[in-house]
């Protein structure tokens, strides 16, 4: 690996019931880079990101064992607040779920949340979390409409800009295109690569092409365990295990 | 199975349904119809605006202007009560317990129940509580009755629309650094405005038509409420005294003052339809 990791897993293991979810993962995923976890569907690759802002948590039966340290502090063992953990990881999930209020607050509201209530102040940090998602030239003279009423992928950028607005340093994104229009999903894609100068991105996702496009560090999933992690260019190009290799192939997905 | 027997079995189920609908429908017609025939022609001002003087109930001057307010003061102060308990449970039960299946399972197996047992039964135990405290039947245990006798219908209502609140909107609004409270005050209570709106319509519906649970616990008087501590009338048991009488200007009176119940209700439900419209905008689906 090359860089800093910014987030390192040691031997992670996640229950659900008795089903074993995650089995003994661990990884290191560089900071400032695009990280992203490939796998086919149910291998765990959502849980393994929703484990990261200890979003499993709101699972029942749920246990957990191992350690996920971020810069040094172990999430999973940790006296800190889990609010505070939670707001230094932005969430871009499979489909944008905008706050159920119109377009200016669903980004005022982590500003809000986080105490910055000066209506200027306010007005100033919206627009510029707008800007940075290309979003402000389509929405800036219906500020007051309803979230709901934006396209798809205007959506997936609100609720980008949204995530940016309360200033964290991880990105974590479940799948964030698959929902959307190819021209959405580029848009969100440039965006990521933007992004990666200032963030720590993780994108989980099953298209094999974007992960191609977009990735610095890949970590390919099945059932459960990592089968093969490495930065983008080895492992697109020579993949050591026979997995990995079929599953690059095209074999299966 | 023959395409002859699929299509005759989707014409039967199609012809059971459209009776079923039909013959409600036709009930709550007939409903209105009967109230609206016997009663229409003895609603008047007089009735509305004026207290039951000497001779009221044996068809002379007056009105019910003390069962019109006392209704609607122990209905609304019923449903604000509710809502001030029902919507916290709500909110605890589907943000703060829901990893909890088992409890929240009881929960609600105890609100239906609870849902279930008969107004009276409310009644009853008010009054058994208000002895013990040494009250005397008033606006207030009345009010407190009524409030226990909604507050399941308020809570489930609320609740089956929580429900249905994707949990992606939960995780993105906990991943921004939201606490569950601010989840469940900021969010949910407005993406679910539409169904705390039902769920207030419900129970106040409940709330002013009910007799059972306000006959011992609230009294009858043929004054104005003006304090919480004195007996106070509603409309449910206005209906009741006077049907029960044997003179015809009486019963006419009592459809009238059903009249009055109804339009009370349609006038509360069309309100609050309408403001609540402002936040359904926002819904996200």
């Amino acid at each position: 690996m090359t860089g800093k990791a910014k987030i390192n897993i040691e031997h992670l293991d996640l229950y659900i019931g008795k089903q074993h979810i995650l089995k003994d993962v661990s990884t290191q995923i560089p900071e400032k880079k695009i990280t992203v976890i490939l796998g086919p569907s149910g291998c765990g690759k959502t849980t393994l990101l929703k484990s990261l802002n200890r979003l499993t948590d709101l699972y029942s039966n749920v246990k957990v064992s191992g350690k996920i340290f971020i810069e040094g502090e172990d999430i999973l063992h940790t006296n800190m607040d889990i609010t505070e953990i939670r707001k230094r990881m932005g969430l871009l999930s499979q489909r944008p779920y905008p706050l159920p209020m119109n377009i200016f607050n669903n980004v005022a509201y982590g500003l809000r949340i986080s105490g910055r209530t000066n209506k200027i102040v306010l007005r100033k940090r919206v627009q510029h979390y707008l800007e940075l998602v290309n979003l402000w030239d389509e929405v800036k003279d219906r500020l007051h409409d309803p979230a709901s009423s934006l396209s798809i992928g205007q959506q997936q950028r609100l609720c980008l800009a949204r995530g940016l607005s309360v200033d964290p340093d991880i990105i974590l994104a479940d799948e964030p295109t698959s929902a959307l229009d190819p021209i959405s999903s580029e848009v969100v894609e440039k965006k990521f690569i933007d992004l990666k100068s200032q963030y720590t991105v993780v994108v989980v996702t099953h298209s094999l092409q974007q992960a191609r496009r977009i990735a610095d560090y890949a970590i390919f999933m099945y059932l459960g365990e990592i089968i093969e992690q490495g930065p983008a260019s080895e492992f697109f190009s020579d993949p050591k295990e026979e997995l990995t290799k079929s599953y690059l192939k095209g074999l299966f997905n | 199975m023959k395409l002859g027997v699929r299509k005759a079995e989707e014409l039967f189920f199609r012809v059971v349904m459209f009776l079923a609908t039909t013959v409600i429908l036709l009930a709550l017609l007939m409903i209105i119809f009967t109230i609206l025939h016997k009663g229409l022609a003895a609603v008047s001002w007089k009735m509305i605006s004026q207290l039951p003087k000497g001779g009221f109930y044996f068809g002379k001057e007056g009105g019910i202007l003390n069962a019109i307010l006392g209704s609607i003061y122990l209905a609304s102060g019923a449903s604000i009560l509710a809502i001030l308990f029902g919507l916290p449970v709500a909110l605890y039960i589907n943000i703060h317990l829901h990893k909890n299946k088992r409890l929240v399972t009881a929960i609600r197996f105890m609100l239906d129940v609870m849902w279930g047992i008969p107004s009276i039964v409310y009644g009853a135990f008010g009054f058994t509580v208000m002895l013990f405290f040494g009250m005397r039947s008033s606006l207030l245990a009345g009010m407190l009755t009524v409030t226990l006798f909604i507050i399941p219908i308020m809570i489930r209502s609320i609740d089956e629309v929580m429900k249905t609140v994707p949990k992606g909107l939960l995780e993105s609004t906990l991943s921004l650094g939201s606490t569950k409270s601010e989840t469940a005050y900021r969010v949910y209570f407005k993406q679910c405005i539409s169904g705390v709106t039902t769920a207030l319509l419900l129970s106040f519906g409940r709330a002013i038509g009910d007799a059972a649970s306000v006959l011992f616990t609230t009294g009858y008087t043929d004054n104005l409420p003006t304090s919480l501590s004195e007996p106070t009338a509603t409309l449910p048991l206005a209906i009741f005294f006077q049907l029960s009488s044997p003179i015809a200007e009486v019963k006419e009176r009592a459809y009238a003052s059903a009249v009055i119940l109804t339009v009370i209700i349609l006038i509360i439900s069309l309100v609050s339809r309408v403001s609540a419209r402002k936040y359904l905008k926002h819904k996200i689906k």
